[in-house]
Order: C-alpha cells, then structure tokens, then sequence
C-alpha cells in the first residue's frame, strides 16, 4: 500500500530548507499571539502530520476569496503549506468536473470520515435552492451533505460568514452564512472580501497543531487576527489624534498620507488583520494605498451605510422627516398656547 | 441589525424628532402666550435692542454678588465652554452636524478637546458636590436637576472613554453606547431644566425689554 507522505516530507521534497520552515512556524505562532515555546510542537506538528483531508464548496461567491489564497505571492512556505493539506475538492482549483468531481468529494468523506475540514466560500441562498446548484445539488443540500462527517467547518470570505454581498439588502436570493446551518459541529468564520492568505493557512496550522480550532471572538472570528481595529493598528492613526484629515482623494492632506476617517473610513468599527499582515507580500494594505477601510470584515458591511460617509455620520433621513417634527412642535405649542391663554384670560377676570 | 447601527440609525433619527418638536413646542408654547397687560406709562420703547443688552449683560455677575458667586460661577464656565468645544468642535461631531446641515467649520485637535472634556466632566461633578453639601440648593433641587445632571455628563464619559479603549468593552459597542446617551440627552433636552440652553434667551430677552419698558436699571 502506497504510504501517505507527511506534510514535512513534502515541504523537503519541494526545497523548502529547514530554516525557512522554522521561520515559518515562528510566524504563525507569533500571529497567534502563541508563546515562542509553541514553534517546536508547531514544526512538529506540521512536519509530521498527514495530509490532512479538505473539501472546498464555492457557494455564491465571487471566486475572489480562492483568488487571494492563490495569489498570494509564491512560493511561500505557506503556500506550500497550502499545497501539503489534502485539497480533495474545489471546484475551481480541480481538473475533474461533473461526476467525477463529486466521485471524489464523496471518496475523500468516506476515507476520512470524522476527520476531514470542509472550508466553505459563498453564501447559502434558502429562498430557493434551484438558484445555485452544483451538479445538480442544490448548495444547502451539498452542505449538510459535506459537513455530517466533517470534524470542523471553515467559513472563508465574509459571504460565507455573514452572508455579505448576496445576503445584502434586499436578500434576493434569501442568503445565509454557513453557521445559521451548521451548529452541530465547530464552525470558525474567516471573514474579509477576500481574507487574508496567511489567515486562512495559519488557522489551519494552528489546526494541524492542536487538532482544534483557535480561540474565537463573538462573530467566531479567530482572535488572533480579529482581535483589533484596523484604527488601532493604522499608522496614519497620529493623524487622526491631530485632526488632520483629507479632506478629498487628491488634496494636500491626501497627498501628505493625512487619516481618511472624513472619507468614510471604517477602520475605528473594523476587526481584521491588514494593518499588520498586509498584502502581496507585506507591501501595504487598503488605507496605504489611500482608500479607506470599508470594513469588509464585519458583519453586514454592505448595507452599513455609505462607505464614503464618515463613520460618525448618522444614518438616518432628516430634511422632510424633521421638517414634519418641526411642524408637530409647532402644532402641539400652538395648542399649549391657547390653553395658557384660556388659562390667563379666566385668572384676570378672577383677579 | 446590531447596537451600533441601532443606535446610528433609529435610536439617532428618533431623537432628533423628538428634539425638534419639543424645542419648538416649548418655544412656541411660550412665545404664544398673551402678554400680560402692562399699566405703567412707558419709560423707554423697549425693543430689541434692550433684549440683547439683557441677554449680554446677565452673563455676568453683578458686583455685589461676584465674590460670593466667584467659585460655582467659574465652574459653570468651565463646564459651559467646555460642552460647547467637545460638542462643536470635534472633528468627529462636525462631521456628524455636516451630514444633515451641509456645511462644516474648523474643528480643534483631539488632544484639545480631550483636556476641555476632562475639565467639563471635573467641573460637573464639583457643581454637583456642591448641589448636595449646599443645605439650600438640596433643598430647591429636584429630580429635573439631577437628571439632567445625569444625561448631560453620560455623553461625555462615554464618549472620553472611547479613546481610552478600556479593555471590558469593544470599540463599536463603547461607540454605541455613547451615541444611545446622547439620543437619550437629546429626548430629555427640551422638557428639563436642559431647555435653559434655548429658553434663556427668550427669558433674558423679554425681561430687558419689560425692564427697559418700566425703566428699571439692567
């Protein structure tokens, strides 16, 4: 029988050296906020753990969220790492299509049955099934189907974590996130539009390590990435204690790098990890680049008002709503007056 | 819908409509009322002119209360300019009027307006130490006065606790928090003893005129 080979068995055959592998793991427990004592059971884990089994569902998603994981900049140890989990199933990455493609999804539930990770992109829509279908399966039928004999599942992108762009006001398609339908099993939500690549590897190797999920905040968000603001983390932050802003996207203050919070920033309400990860390789994340942080982490972020109005700006319509409050005052003085009045008129003739 | 959004949206929009209409019920409630006879012969035409001078003069104390009112009179300031540089002049919060006014103004810096609401909150909570160890003010005060005291001093604890950041509650739900309190100081607003922000002008204003009418010395 053909043995298995180990995930470190693999980084060596593909030239990874063992610094850069321990580098690795010193990354990741570090973004893990992991005591540096945790890098040897990491190295450990990882170079000695089988391949671990996953299955990826696409849902109703944009393909942006395999895009960033795939994109990122290669080769990296933990692409490679990526590379070393089993990937049985993923209907964008896999040659196999149709029957095929589902023989193999069935085959890898069944050898690694209570074992396997199903990490899931895309929203769930339950108005009707027929809206997004995957060889005939309709998505919520495929993930009970998927997750029955799963030992965790991972939502990836903030569609599959909170529904996001297609579970938008007005919900056409009736969009739910992946936990509104599993909750017989651990469910850890990666959220972001795309998340960052070395979120998504680093939570699976805090999964090889410890053989279970790590600790979550109140969205099922892995605190170790979604433990601050991006506000907190920004480095135009000093401006925003100055009160210099831009004021538009080419004025001086834009120019000078000055805080984007008048330009409908939603770095101070945002969890996520850009401001220190970064993207393509650590060059720079959204607010460097000079756009504000539209929060794509949070739940809901499509339908939080405007994303170029400024956070503290109340969301409500005032102009003809207010003018009608307006005129209620007035009517209700009016008729305090007259009563005042009737009141005045009946104490002079007393007096 | 979480508490952020709720307090952005309807808690806000409800507020300012209740804001409005009881401002302008309380104005005209008064307003429209008919003025008392007057049977003295007039000394002087006391028209506007003797309202804005009553208005200015009486932000003042009279010499012969100065000495005696110097310390509650100085902490009133404080707590006054304080609450107007905090609530017109932070950056954040002119934004906030810009969305529904259309214009801004210049705003100070944040660590300006820190240090201004930090001695607001301290000047606040000196007036009410002395409302409680002042056997006449405990007497004449009443529930209107420590509520207001109340609503007025929430907003900004809560919203100078924002950029400390304490470690018990998230940024979102202190954000929340702070703008629930403000709603809650904008519905309490016209109907307390906190309508003085917009009645004391009428009430200054129509008593330089009544007083230059009968040609009383203001």
């Amino acid at each position: 029988m053909k043995r298995t080979p180990t995930v470190g068995e693999i980084l060596q055959a593909k030239g990874v050296s063992r610094r850069g592998f321990l580098k690795y793991c010193a990354t990741t427990a570090s973004i893990l906020a992991l005591p540096p004592t945790m890098i040897p059971r990491i190295a450990e884990a990882i170079e000695s753990a089988r391949r671990p089994s996953v299955i990826w569902l696409s849902f109703q998603e944009c393909t942006g969220c395999t895009e960033s994981l795939t994109r990122s900049a290669t080769p990296t140890v933990e692409g490679l790492i990526f590379d070393a989990i089993s990937l049985d199933y993923h209907h964008t990455l896999q040659a196999a299509a149709g029957d095929q493609a589902e023989a193999a999804r069935h085959a890898a539930m069944e050898e690694n049955n209570g074992d396997y990770l199903v990490l899931v992109d895309g929203s769930i829509p339950l108005a009707n099934p027929g809206f997004s279908t995957i060889a005939g399966i309709s998505n919520v039928d495929m993930l009970r189907e998927t997750v029955a004999g799963a030992k965790a599942v991972v939502a990836i992108g903030s569609c599959a974590a909170f529904g996001g762009i297609p579970g938008a006001d007005p919900n056409p398609t009736g969009a739910v996130a992946v936990s509104e339908l599993v909750t017989d099993k651990p469910v850890m939500n990666v959220p972001g539009c795309p998340p960052i690549p070395i979120v998504m590897t680093a939570v699976l190797a805090h999964f090889l390590t410890f053989g279970e999920l790590p600790a979550l905040d109140k969205h099922g968000r892995p605190l170790a990435f979604y433990g601050t603001t991006i506000h907190d983390r920004c480095y135009r932050r000093p401006f925003y204690e100055q009160g210099r802003f831009a004021e538009t996207f080419d004025d001086e203050g834009a120019k000078a790098g000055w805080c984007l919070y008048k330009l409908g920033c939603k770095g101070p309400i945002t969890y996520n990890a850009c401001a220190t990860t970064k993207w393509n390789s650590g060059t720079s994340f959204p607010i460097e680049a000079g756009h504000p942080c539209l929060g794509c982490s949070e739940p809901d972020f499509w339908d939080k008002g405007g994303f170029y109005e400024p956070l503290s700006t109340g969301n409500f319509d005032s102009g003809a709503k207010l003018a009608g409050a307006a005129a209620v005052g007035a009517a209700l003085g009016a008729v305090a007056a007259t009563a005042g009045r009737r009141r005045q008129a009946k104490y002079t003739k007393e007096g | 819908m979480d508490l952020l959004e709720f307090a952005r949206g309807p808690a806000l929009q409800w507020a300012a409509y209740i804001l409005v209409a009881g401002t302008i019920w309380r104005i005209f409630g008064i307003v429209l009322l008919k003025e008392k006879a007057d049977f003295s012969e007039p000394r002087a035409r006391g028209g506007l002119g003797a309202a804005l001078k009553v208005i200015y003069t009486r932000s003042f104390t009279a010499n012969p209360f100065k000495k005696a009112t110097l310390y509650p009179k100085m902490l009133a300031y404080v707590q006054h300019l304080g609450l107007f540089a905090v609530v017109l002049l932070f950056v954040p919060h002119i934004m906030f009027f810009e969305g529904f006014l259309g214009f801004s103004w210049p705003g100070l810096p944040n660590s300006v307006i820190y240090v201004l609401g930090v001695a607001a909150v301290a000047a606040s909570i000196a007036l009410l130490v002395r409302r409680l160890t002042s056997p006449v003010l405990k007497l004449i005060s009443n529930f209107d006065d420590y509520f207001s005291w109340f609503v007025t001093v929430l907003p900004l604890v809560t919203g100078l606790l924002i950029p400390v950041r304490p470690g018990f509650i998230r940024y979102e739900d202190l954000l929340a928090i702070h703008i629930l309190s403000v709603a809650v100081l904008m519905v309490w607003f016209p109907f307390g003893k906190l309508g003085h922000a917009f009645l004391v002008f009428i009430t200054r204003g129509t008593t330089g005129m009544v007083f230059e009418r009968r040609g009383a010395k203001t």
